[in-house]
């Protein structure tokens, strides 16, 4: 065997096992009711901005907290606690994708990437949200 | 029915055009193929002819199609959806180009017109490989082409047409009357997304797809080569290529890290964003490709991995343009573009070509040379090829979990990288950055076959003693202190630093004792030592960054795994010095451009130590695209060893819409008052032409100013000055605010010789604030700085490999 033929297998023994490692630090996409069950494990949810409950964010007092109310496809409901300020366009929100972890029943969330905003004019727009422009 | 007011001429000649690139690049596709299939020199002359026509007039086509849409953007046709949906009448010229790539159909015809330019290049140098390059090129013109066509086959839609009409486009939502051209929403365009308007947004779409087009050459070469059973033979000629697509793709992905840094918000130049990665991904293997290239032209090893790496490098760049396109990311990147509809085509086009690589490379592989002799552990070729490795694997890496998406897709799974992405990525490059530095600094003073181990000793001594004492003092002085993750990760990041400054250092010294100074052929050395610079400034803006703005008032605590987080922010109330640290920060005041898109923040501030004073204006602009929001721009101060760098979260200012007072107006002459909740309001007198310090005006204007005196309940007074004025022949006004009293006055109008309408409207936010956010990025510069080497490294070695083939020709 040759030495550069030792070399690749101890890269791709390396490669392996870190794949295997960091495979196990994956989060997983969870609906609110299985991240309740996995609390305090850092998870991924995607949910929808539940319009009815109004998003606090009071930057004269604090303006390191943002807390509203997110719905998700089964229609779970919970309190999200953010620790940054409240994401811009974040009331036009088609869909938020959520990563912290379940704390009691609020959903707390202390990366401020933890909040992935997806809109329906971000890049491209949707055509009814153009349309709206349109008049 | 006849639309009023339509230019339907340029729509329907641009889409000719789309149609004829098609035709073009189709028939120049075929006409090289049997050029290059042909064993009769004048048939194969007269194919090849054929073919520089037809792949001419493709050229011509996109070129012309660029500008007719440009036409339509800078004249502002909204009856074209394109230029409605994409621009408005407040651009620029720089961001009219931007929004032809805002769009997937422009930045589709950048990359298009760019494979003409080289190909055009490749028709007058690349001499026996012309056919078989341009049979490639062409065909990937054909698929390209097919992006924009625009036509529906039973009701399967072939790629997107840019000249479609926005009335066509809305036929299903909405009617249209004959003379809709002249409703309100066709008065202006929707505009161009307001992050994208940063100059380097006009710059790094077209380098960033001149690097992707770059690709495609090393592709066809390695193509060619299989092809042709010609194996080796294209090494030589293909240098300046592969070089340039290095060069050039690296140069347009750093830009678009400069307008992340300038332009977006997540405090950095680098996210590890899966659009960022699908195009880090191609570039690592490239350069890996470049390396095993020199192998083989030095040594007659690594052959294989050559072709490999070519091969692969397109094909990352289709797969890259797939993950970008298809929206198939929506949920893990920012910045995608989102689904055109066009996802079967995008897949078809990654698909057919990795195909196409994988059979072609597979079934010639025994065919490649190869020696079978192994390389000598004291070779250069030993070692960069294991360099090579290295590079491969950490584009896998990054590629694997980029994928992610598309293999819960495929296997029906639900995994994401957790709530680190960033730590999850540097963990691992951490010590790709260790091996590859320490091998660029060594690799250089080995010899190709075998180097005498003696003299290697020698040579090495030195800057190895120099980096260890080097990164010792950077390590010891510079206070890199990044324990969030733990002892393990900090001593990796030391050994890091300490593997990217003896690559500054072998690779600087390698000029003096390996080339004697002879900086002609130093363009690898050069190259090297701007990666190692490169990785230096990574590792120290890094591991070293430091929010300035941390809330000293109320620190929070959310916990163990965030004793500082979420304390980011600091609220500054206007015109009070609030400490922040290390400074004093002040709102000093804010402005408004003058097409009301962007308000500007100034403040000042002051470092404590030494009293050093400077301003910053970070700044919002107004969304576009009918989105009442804004978004936040943020403002870098720069000194030569550090940034400093802030944006605003929160201005009171954004919540003007929904203020829900109203403005009441009153008609009063000198002398009256006008009560509101909290006192009243006198009107003192009326001053013409008035002098003040805010508001000069000239001869031709008319301005009248009303003199008021506020008078609260409990007893204190303030003025306000409100404007009335025309200049131009347009009315203005000018408001004044006592912000003690939440109070907005404005002179409305002469109502009539004695009395004048002030308007007055109470507000519930007293003073104005905003929260923002400073972070100091040190040594920021030394990524840029080993960007530019990088560049200019490898544009040293391409005018030499490009002399090295002039000769050989003549």
């Amino acid at each position: 065997m040759k030495k550069i033929h030792i070399v690749m297998l101890i890269g791709i023994a390396v490669v392996i096992s870190g794949l295997i490692s960091l495979m196990g630090d994956l989060s997983t996409y969870e609906t609110l009711a299985s991240a309740r069950q996995k609390a305090g494990k850092s998870v991924t949810v995607i949910a929808k901005l539940d319009r009815s409950a109004p998003i606090i964010y009071n930057p004269a007092k604090n303006a390191n907290f943002t807390s509203f109310y997110v719905v998700d496809s089964l229609g779970n409901r919970a309190k999200v606690e953010y620790h940054f300020e409240k994401p811009f366009d974040m009331e036009k929100s088609e869909r938020i994708v959520l990563k912290g972890q379940m704390k009691g029943d609020v959903f707390e969330i202390t990366r401020k990437d933890g909040i992935l905003i997806k809109c329906p004019s971000k890049y491209k727009d949707d055509p009814k949200a153009a349309k709206n422009n349109l008049g | 029915m006849k639309y009023l007011g339509e230019h339907l001429f340029p729509g329907q000649l641009g889409h000719f055009l789309v149609l004829l690139s098609f035709v073009s690049s189709l028939v120049a596709g075929i006409a090289y193929f049997r050029s290059a299939q042909s064993n009769d020199p004048s048939a194969q002359l007269s194919w090849k002819k054929l073919g520089r026509v037809a792949f001419s007039i493709d050229v011509i086509s996109v070129l012309t199609t660029f500008f007719i849409i440009y036409y339509l953007i800078s004249n502002h046709r909204f009856e074209y959806f394109y230029a409605w949906n994409h621009s408005d009448k407040t651009l620029n010229t720089g961001y009219l180009l931007a929004s032809i790539w805002e769009g997937q159909e422009g930045s589709f015809l950048l990359w298009t017109i760019w494979h003409g330019v080289l190909g055009l290049v490749l028709i007058r140098t690349a001499g026996k490989w012309e056919a078989p390059l341009l049979t490639v090129i062409s065909v990937v013109q054909v698929c390209l082409a097919t992006m924009l066509i625009g036509i529906y086959i039973f009701d399967v839609k072939i790629g997107s047409n840019p000249f479609i009409l926005t009335r066509i486009f809305y036929q299903d939502m909405q009617e249209f009357p004959a003379n809709y051209m002249s409703m309100a929403g066709m008065q202006d365009g929707n505009g161009l997304n307001q992050t994208l308007q940063n100059y380097w947004m006009v710059i790094h779409p077209p380098v960033l797809f001149l690097g992707f087009a770059s690709t495609l050459i090393p592709f066809s070469f390695a193509v060619a080569g299989l092809w042709k059973k010609d194996y080796g033979g294209w090494i030589k000629a293909a240098f300046p290529w592969t070089l340039f697509s290095a060069a050039i793709l690296g140069l347009g992905i750093m830009m678009g890290a400069m307008w992340a840094y300038e332009s977006l918000t997540f405090g950095g130049f680098w996210a590890w964003d899966p659009v960022e990665n699908a195009s880090l991904v191609p570039w690592l293997i490239i350069v890996a490709g470049i390396h095993t290239q020199l192998i083989y032209n030095s040594t007659g090893h690594s052959l294989r991995p050559t072709y490999f790496f070519f091969l692969a490098g397109f094909v990352l760049i289709l797969y890259s343009t797939y993950l970008t396109r298809s929206g198939d990311l929506a949920d893990t990147s920012v910045h995608a573009f989102t689904n055109l509809g066009l996802n079967w085509q995008l897949r078809i086009f990654f698909l057919l070509f990795l195909i196409l690589g994988l059979t072609l490379y597979i079934s010639r592989y025994r065919k490649i040379p190869n020696i079978i002799k192994e390389e000598n552990s004291y070779s250069r070729e030993f070692w960069m090829f294991i360099g090579s490795l290295i590079l491969f694997l950490s584009a896998g890496f990054i590629i694997i979990f980029t994928s992610l998406p598309i293999v819960n897709k495929i296997f029906n799974t639900n995994y994401a990288v957790g709530s680190e992405p960033e730590f999850f990525y540097n963990r691992i490059q951490i010590f790709v950055i260790i091996v590859l530095g320490v091998l660029t600094a060594l690799t250089q003073y080995l010899r190709y076959r075998n180097t005498v181990k003696k003299t290697f000793g020698k040579k090495i001594i030195l800057p190895t003693i120099l980096a260890i004492v080097i990164a010792a003092l950077i390590s010891y002085y510079g206070e890199i202190d990044y324990n969030k993750f733990g002892p393990g990760y900090l001593a990796a990041i030391h050994l890091a630093l300490f593997a990217a400054v003896y690559s500054v250092v072998g690779n600087t010294g390698y000029i003096w004792t390996g080339l004697k100074g002879k900086l002609k052929a130093a363009g690898a050395s050069v190259g090297h030592v701007g990666f190692g610079l490169f990785l230096i400034g990574i590792l120290i803006a890094s591991s070293k960054q430091e929010i300035l703005s941390v809330n000293m008032l109320n620190p929070l605590n959310f916990g163990p795994d965030s004793q500082n987080k979420g304390t980011e922010n600091l609220t500054l109330f206007q015109g009070i010095r609030t400490d922040m640290g290390k400074y004093w920060a002040t709102y000093k005041l804010d402005s408004i451009d003058s097409h009301e898109k962007i308000r500007y923040f100034q403040i000042e501030m002051e470092k404590k130590t030494t009293g050093e004073k400077f301003m910053l204006h970070p700044n919002i602009i107004k969304n576009t695209k009918g989105d009442k929001n804004y978004s936040r721009n943020p403002d870098t101060k720069h000194y030569w060893n550090r940034d400093i760098y802030t944006y605003v979260n929160y201005a009171e200012t954004m919540e003007q819409d929904e203020d829900t007072a109203q403005f009441r107006s009153h008609a009063v002459m000198p002398g009256d008052t006008i009560f509101y909740s909290n006192g009243y309001i006198l009107l003192e007198k009326v001053v013409p032409n008035p002098v003040t310090d805010r508001y000069k005006f000239g001869a031709g204007d008319t301005a009248i100013m009303a003199q008021l005196k506020i008078v609260s309940s409990d007893g204190r007074t303030e003025s306000a000055n409100p404007l009335f004025y025309v200049r131009n022949n347009e009315v203005r006004r000018e408001l004044d605010t006592v912000f003690s009293q939440g109070l907005a006055i404005g002179l409305a109008n002469v109502v009539d010789n004695k009395h004048i309408g002030i308007i007055v409207k109470e507000s519930t936010s007293m003073t104005p604030f905003i929260a923002l956010k400073i972070i100091q990025f040190p040594f920021i510069n030394l990524v840029w700085l080993g960007t530019v080497l990088m560049i200019l490294g490898l544009s040293m070695s391409i005018v030499r490999r490009t002399k090295m083939l002039r000769t050989q020709k003549a």
